[in-house]
């Protein structure tokens, strides 16, 4: 596998913030006592007029953001991803999306990557939360590249959105190719597709390769932007590849792999396996090892891959 | 079963616990290269007082029914419960430099699906106060004797949910309920006064019903003084503004905000243990 350099999302959104501030100058950033965290405070240092940091009220963030915005602006809010999709739920449902309040919610500290601060803060649930609610727009970027893009695309709509990012540096696997409701091909291949998300993607990758040296082809599809789905790549995968395969850190029950299960099931059936997390809580612990003791180990990924090649009678 | 004997600790017998506890959140966030060193110190005194004095609890009954209870809101400030419940007996103190390990029952925040001890989960901000008025209606209605205690952060004030659980407390006058506030002046950002004003906020309590009193958190005297009066308050929960300085007891930790979230690295925790009279 080549080394990858790692690269800090938030500090993408960051300073992608700071350089829209520049742009436009209606935009207005909300932050709930994390924006060192967050990197909003980069925004907040370079225009603290037209930044409010609103201390610990994650719901009422939510409805002042949606103030502001049915005024005009494009308001970004910003808080980890537990109190964003979970804390804020109802006033995201009312106050922003039933509203089509034009914000955008860029939660960071999504996922097991949280690591030492444990089970409360680890979100595994918010991209069934938030791809529910009717309107709303779901990112869940794999790198820096990526997150630069999917904060300037959501930017450019009227709208709600929400965005995903990960407390972890992640390796750059991509050049910032992205556009909403089309998956990005990272990897062409016949033999599977591997749909996958997140800090998951390098692994995917890392799968792809290994089957390679066995002289199995897996395409490998990022599917950063959740909703709008690309169902079209995940149609054309079933159709030439025959099998798929899921990868996210999220629980496996309500994200991606049912998302690609629905879609798949219902218009070009083909073997399928879900790698995520499964119905549990995270715990303490060192990021990376987590993902591994919470089946998201390329290992387990790989075995998933070998079972459905040989469900399509690839290998024996 | 009665129970056991209320502990009598003196204050001199609880300062000298409380910097042990102190040298332990140094130890502990060192170890994990994560965690909350500032909001710990800050309210080691409040949980000494009340884990070594104030509680009617029993670690060799740790869930008789008739005990007190404590629920930690700001359940950040993990590391100062857990060394005041080993050095109280509830578990092996040794564990302690296992925070935030994978395995660990130690938690990032305070969890009482891995630690029983711990009386409730916290780590959100703005449930403790209402899982704590849960608790003493429950007490009510069975007709025990077990009195609530709930230790909520100033920042954590900001949160709608501290409010309505608050409110909820003095509706339904719960005499057997103390809200006790670490009011250290500084949330992750900054000044609490400057993100969000909380101000004034004993006069909140007391509109909220509550029979309210200010100290300063870091007197034994005045911190087992407010609590003695606390059980004599009849038909309306207590609420205790303590005043503390985040970091308290390492100098260069103290009143910054920095120190919130951040881990002391080796020097600094040798730095910081040294004036605490400890080692790493
Ligand atoms: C609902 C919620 N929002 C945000 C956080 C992240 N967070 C953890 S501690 C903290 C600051 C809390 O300030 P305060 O209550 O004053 O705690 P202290 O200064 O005593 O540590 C924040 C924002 C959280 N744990 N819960």
């Amino acid at each position: 596998m080549p080394e990858w350099k790692s690269e800090s999302l938030r500090d993408a959104y960051g300073q992608t913030l700071v350089e829209l501030g520049d742009r436009d100058p209606s935009i207005v950033v909300l932050d709930a006592d994390l924006s060192g965290s967050t990197r909003t405070a980069l925004f907040g240092k370079k225009y603290p007029d037209r930044f409010f940091n609103v201390g610990v009220m994650e719901p009422t963030m939510m409805t002042i953001a949606s103030g502001l915005a049915l005024g005009g602006r494009t308001v970004f809010a910003s808080t980890f991803a537990v109190f964003a999709a979970g804390q804020a739920y109802n006033a995201v449902r009312q106050s922003v999306c039933y509203n089509r309040a034009n914000v955008k919610i860029v939660a960071t500290h999504g996922g097991l990557l949280v690591g030492g601060d444990g089970g409360t803060h680890q979100m595994l649930e918010d991209i069934a939360l938030m791809r529910s609610l009717p309107g709303m727009t779901v990112v869940v970027p794999a790198d820096a590249p990526t997150t630069r893009a999917a904060v300037l695309a959501i930017a450019s709509f009227d709208g709600p959105a929400y965005v995903r990012l990960t407390r972890e540096n992640l390796p750059v696997l991509t050049d910032g190719q992205f556009a909403l409701g089309q998956a990005t091909q990272l990897r062409e291949g016949s033999d599977l597709t591997i749909v996958a998300i997140g800090a998951m993607l390098a692994r995917a990758l890392g799968v792809a390769e290994t089957l390679h040296q066995s002289g199995i082809e897996a395409r490998v599809l990022d599917f950063a932007s959740i909703k709008p789905a690309d169902e079209k790549a995940l149609l054309r995968a079933a159709r030439e590849t025959g099998a798929i395969l899921t990868m996210e850190e999220h629980n496996v029950l309500t994200g991606l792999g049912t998302l690609v299960a629905s879609a798949v099931g219902t218009g070009y059936p083909v073997p399928l396996r879900q790698v995520g997390v499964p119905d549990l809580f995270g715990e303490s612990g060192d990021p990376w090892k987590l993902l591994d003791n919470y089946g998201l180990s390329e290992k387990h990924a790989l075995d998933e891959a070998w079972a459905l090649l040989k469900v399509r009678g690839k290998v024996s | 079963m009665s129970g056991p004997q209320e502990s009598s600790a003196t204050p001199d017998e609880l300062s000298a616990t409380a910097r042990q506890i102190r040298q332990d959140i140094i130890r502990m966030t060192y170890h994990a290269g994560s965690g909350h060193p500032g909001g710990s110190l800050s309210v080691t005194d409040l949980v000494t007082a009340l884990v070594f004095h104030e509680l009617r609890i029993d670690p060799e009954h740790p869930e008789w029914p008739d005990r007190d209870r404590l629920v930690l809101s700001k359940g950040h400030a993990a590391p100062a419960l857990y060394s005041a419940l080993a050095h109280r007996g509830f578990f092996d103190p040794k564990i302690l430099r296992t925070l935030r390990e994978l395995g660990s029952p130690l938690q990032g925040h305070v969890d009482h699906r891995k630690l029983p001890a711990v009386e409730a989960s916290t780590g959100c901000l703005g449930q403790g106060i209402g899982m704590a008025v849960g608790m003493a209606l429950d007490a009510r209605l069975a007709r025990r004797p077990s009195r609530v205690y709930a230790i909520l952060g100033d920042g954590e004030c900001q949160a709608g949910l501290t409010w309505e659980a608050l409110m909820a407390g003095g509706h339904y006058a719960l005499d057997n309920l103390v809200v006790i506030l670490d009011r250290n002046g500084l949330e992750t950002d900054g000044k609490t006064e400057d993100l969000m004003g909380i101000e004034p906020i004993a006069e909140k309590f007391r509109a909220f019903r509550y029979e309210t009193s200010e100290i300063d958190g870091h007197s034994f005297p005045e911190i087992l003084e407010a609590l003695h009066r606390a059980r004599s308050t009849h038909g309306h929960p207590t609420a205790i503004v303590a005043r503390t300085v985040k970091g308290k007891g390492v100098s260069f930790m103290e009143n910054k905000h920095a120190w919130h979230g951040k881990p002391p690295n080796r020097e600094e925790a040798e730095r910081a243990l040294a004036e605490l009279g400890g080692t790493l």
